[in-house]
């Protein structure tokens, strides 16, 4: 017997204190890094924290950046409940992105509201169905997701390249990217001059649905189900294949709206390349957030403010802003090794266990 | 061990309990179900700290006992859930964590080890065979083999026979016999008396969380180690009134059960009768339980539910017939281990209105029936919210019972549905079943204890490899007959009924 079960709270407090943990121990390592590379680390925080929080403006690129994260991170959490380990997010995303593009030019001249919803529906649709496509190899034909999702990342995010630099280029453009959406068709501004966008609120109200669905609705508890006992949920009349293609549609979806409110909010138009891989980050996003949407939203704040930090570290201690991936590194690899974690709280918080 | 005391929240699992081992004895831990006989053994192994108490090793106290140290100091457990790795063979399971050899594994050199250790208590096992391929019993060997190969001394056996065929468990018997005669010290946990009283040495009772009794074996009489494991006298016997059989509502035309089975096999049952499919495991009952749930389709044959062809249905449509169904492996298949026991309850109940309505759960009506049903079947948990696999073992099995139950089937396919549960909870199970019967149920009963068997059917099937050896009434089979038809061996008979 495993010694698991024990209250539900006291299990999300601890999970709370593990990734917390793994926050501090990964900023702690960054600093002895640092220290060794000769740099200042109490200047880099500083003007880290004064990047990502020192003025108003700060604080918006830090939520800005944090909303493609947050809608990976759904992704990726909503397909592990049900089972399955969505790697395929940037893929999704990019499709997602290249359809809402296209909807919001073809739609063009449209009223502002029916232009807006079209294309988000579209990129949802199109991330959904890249992701269904993903579920459907896995359960029809038992092929393990995380290979099928690596090879369709590669093909997807080649054809919107292939797209942007052929048919869809823009007219006298340099670059690989779409025509310009009329501005009138993008996510308001929040904060002016910024690109914090409503898409915000978007996130915020997806992970109120998110919550819900897997609290109230009968579609989360059988995803629950397959995702924790796939045989006790097939003797209970739940398809396994459907469940499966359905909860990797929902994380598509959810993957596709990282694509669309970057495309719909800060370009208002298709970039080649334009992910830094929020797809793969959103997988740290969702683990340290133990899957829990609120989590996810706290946790992708955490990444956008290192993101957003960065630079002004960069630029004021003269830190390469290659040390935020550092220090991602460390907090997916302390989330990922939770004994060392164990073995920090532990020590720290005196005797949990004995 | 002394003075234990384990609480999971407010629940007082082991309550200031004494316990204590002498070097080279079988000793016989017994209890009732969530008696706190698990808990008390996770403690000693070091799996569980306790919040009073200590435990003390040939007269040293330890302290912060975790499993590693426990290996350390000569205990091995052998858990009530089995923990081996499937796709690696027994040799490799058995050194896994352990292996010999600094940076490569000396293969010969712990071939060598296992080998003789195998040899030195007649274990027989086949060490390059992937475990995935052995029986249960042959498991249970690998992971005695284990504590053994790591140094045990002394060994804890949580409830190995459950699981067990009888021969399988005799063999384990002698196995443990052997073991005392060499020296080692084993804990035995079992809720089978016969058992206990024909191996063990002494013998300690819990109930309730509390330490009752501590006797030799010798002295002890199976009434007597019942009535201290209940706390009242317990009546064997269960009152099965006579009932007219209605019609058939199971109809298994033509199914074939294994792949190199010479016949197929055709039985029905009917309303208000209990059919007993007798025989050791392994010759298909598996297969049955899961080709009349869907669980595994089958080439030909026709299974009629009253007019439908089940075979032909989708899970979901089949679930919609509200079958009640306790499979034959609780925790893999009708368990969620770390959801709370209310949405436990929930599976296989989702389509009800009664629960979710426009797709949303109605949380209230779900608890309030989920501990209505746990009270009804005293299930024992603290509350709906805690983790049914924090549940006993044999809570578990009750708690499937109560949730099956509920449905108010027309049909229940109960496959060992008293597998790990207590003597009071066994005949619970029984008078339940009864209850259902005499309701109109149809009950098709898997069972590889002929107590069941004998005291539940109306109508008894044998089943030997793959095939239905024999049908008839309950009342033409005796013990010596129907072991010889488990064994395979078919007696001339002049009114063959095997249709
Ligand atoms: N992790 C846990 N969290 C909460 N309660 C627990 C936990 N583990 C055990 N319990 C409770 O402690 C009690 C004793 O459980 P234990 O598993 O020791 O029983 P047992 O004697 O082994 O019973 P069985 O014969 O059914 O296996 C039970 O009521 C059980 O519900
Ligand atoms: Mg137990």
């Amino acid at each position: 017997m495993k010694r698991t079960a024990k209250p539900q709270l006291p299990a999300l407090a601890e999970r709370l204190i593990y990734s917390l943990a793994a926050v501090v121990l990964s900023l702690l390592l960054a600093t002895i890094v640092m220290l060794i590379a000769g740099y200042d680390p109490l200047k880099a925080f500083g003007a880290m924290l004064n990047g990502a929080f020192g003025s108003a403006n700060a604080v918006a690129n830090t939520l800005s950046k944090s909303i493609p994260l947050m809608f990976t991170g759904f992704a990726f959490a909503v397909a592990s409940k049900g089972g399955v380990f969505n790697i395929g997010g940037e893929g999704q995303l990019y499709l997602a992105a290249l359809a809402s593009a296209v909807t919001a030019l073809a739609l063009d001249g449209l009223p502002r509201a029916v232009v807006l919803t079209a294309s988000i529906l579209a990129g949802m649709a199109a991330g959904g169905a890249v992701g269904a496509l993903i579920g459907a190899i896995k359960a029809k034909l038992r092929i393990n997701e995380v290979i099928v999702a690596i090879m369709v990342n590669y093909i997807v995010s080649l054809f919107a390249s292939y797209m942007v630099n052929g048919p869809l280029k823009a007219a006298n453009s340099m670059t690989a990217q779409s025509e310009a959406i009329s501005s009138t068709y993008l996510f308001a501004t929040v904060i002016p001059r910024s690109q914090l966008t409503t898409a915000l609120y978007l996130g915020i109200a997806f992970a109120v649905l998110i919550f819900f669905l897997f609290r109230s609705t009968r579609l989360g508890f059988n995803i629950r189900a397959v995702g924790e006992n796939a045989k006790a949920a097939a003797s209970a009349g739940i398809s396994i294949a459907a469940t499966t293609i359905g909860v990797m549609a929902l994380s598509g979806m959810l993957a596709g709206l990282a694509g669309v409110t970057e495309v719909l909010g800060k370009y208002g138009r298709f970039i080649d390349g334009f992910s830094p891989g929020f797809g793969f980050t959103g997988i740290a996003v969702a683990v340290l957030g133990s899957n829990n949407p609120f989590g996810i939203l706290l946790t992708s704040l955490l990444f956008g403010a290192l993101e957003a930090g960065s630079m002004k570290m960069s630029y004021v201690a003269n830190v390469s802003t290659n040390m935020v991936m550092v220090i991602q590194g460390l907090v997916i690899l302390f989330v990922a090794t939770p004994e060392i974690v164990s073995q920090f709280v532990r020590r720290k918080g005196g005797k949990r266990n004995g | 061990m002394r003075g234990i005391t384990k609480r999971f929240g407010a629940m007082t699992a082991n309550d200031h309990i004494d316990f204590q081992v002498e070097q080279g004895e079988i000793h016989c831990l017994l209890g009732e179900n969530g008696a706190g006989k698990s808990t008390l053994m996770n403690v000693l192994f070091g799996l569980l700290c306790p919040e009073e108490g200590c435990v003390e090793i040939d007269g040293q106290p330890i302290s912060a006992l975790t499993p590693r140290l426990a290996y350390q100091l000569g205990i091995g457990m052998v858990h009530q859930h089995f923990m081996l790795v499937n796709h690696l063979t027994c040799l490799e399971n058995i050194i896994l964590g352990n292996e010999p050899g600094k940076v490569v594994i000396d293969r010969k050199q712990a071939r060598a080890r296992v080998q003789a250790l195998s040899d030195q208590y007649h274990f027989n096992i086949d060490l390059d065979a992937p475990v995935s391929d052995l029986s249960v019993g042959m498991k249970q060997r690998v992971e005695i083999l284990k504590t053994l190969y790591r140094g045990a001394n002394i060994i804890i056996l949580d409830e190995p026979t459950a699981v067990l065929t009888p021969i399988e468990a005799e063999q384990l018997l002698s196995i443990l016999r052997d073991m005392r005669t060499q020296g080692k010290t084993i804990i035995f946990i079992t809720h089978k008396l016969k058992e206990t009283l024909d191996v063990a040495d002494r013998i300690t009772i819990l109930r309730g969380g509390k330490s009752v009794a501590l006797l030799s074996a010798a002295s002890a009489t199976p009434e007597q180690l019942a009535r201290l494991m209940v706390g009242h006298d317990v009546v064997f016997e269960i009152e099965k009134p006579a009932r007219a059989q209605g019609d058939v509502v199971l109809r298994v035309e033509d199914v074939r059960l294994l792949q190199n089975a010479q016949s197929t096999v055709s039985f029905e049952v009917h309303a208000g009768e209990i059919f007993g499919i007798a025989g050791v495991e392994g010759n298909g009952q598996q297969q049955l339980e899961e080709i009349i749930m869907g669980l595994t389709r089958t080439k030909g044959g026709r299974i009629f539910y009253q007019k439908t062809n089940l075979l032909e249905l989708s899970l979901r449509a089949r679930r919609k017939l509200r079958f009640a169904y306790i499979p034959s492996d609780r925790l893999k298949q009708a368990l969620l281990s770390h959801v709370s026991l209310q949405e436990n309850f929930l599976l296989g109940n989702q389509y009800d209105p009664q629960y979710v309505r426009r797709g949303l759960i109605q949380k209230k009506a779900l608890r309030e029936n989920t501990l209505r049903m746990m009270r009804e079947f005293d299930v024992r948990a603290v509350s709906a919210q805690q983790s049914a696999g924090s549940l006993s073992g044999g809570n578990q099995q009750k708690f499937v019972l109560a949730r099956e139950v509920s449905k108010q089937p027309q049909f229940v396919l109960a496959c060992q549905p008293v597998r790990g549960l207590d003597i009071g909870a066994i005949k619970y199970v029984h008078n339940v079943l009864i209850r259902l019967r005499s309701e109109g149920a149809a009950i098709l009963l898997i069972s590889a204890e002929l107590s069941d068997i004998f005291q539940l059917s109306d109508t008894i099937g044998v089943l030997y490899k793959g095939e239905l050896m024999d049908v008839r009434k309950a009342g033409a089979f005796d013990n010596e007959s129907i072991s010889l038809l488990m064994a395979g061996r078919k007696e001339a008979q002049a009114d063959e009924t095997n249709r």
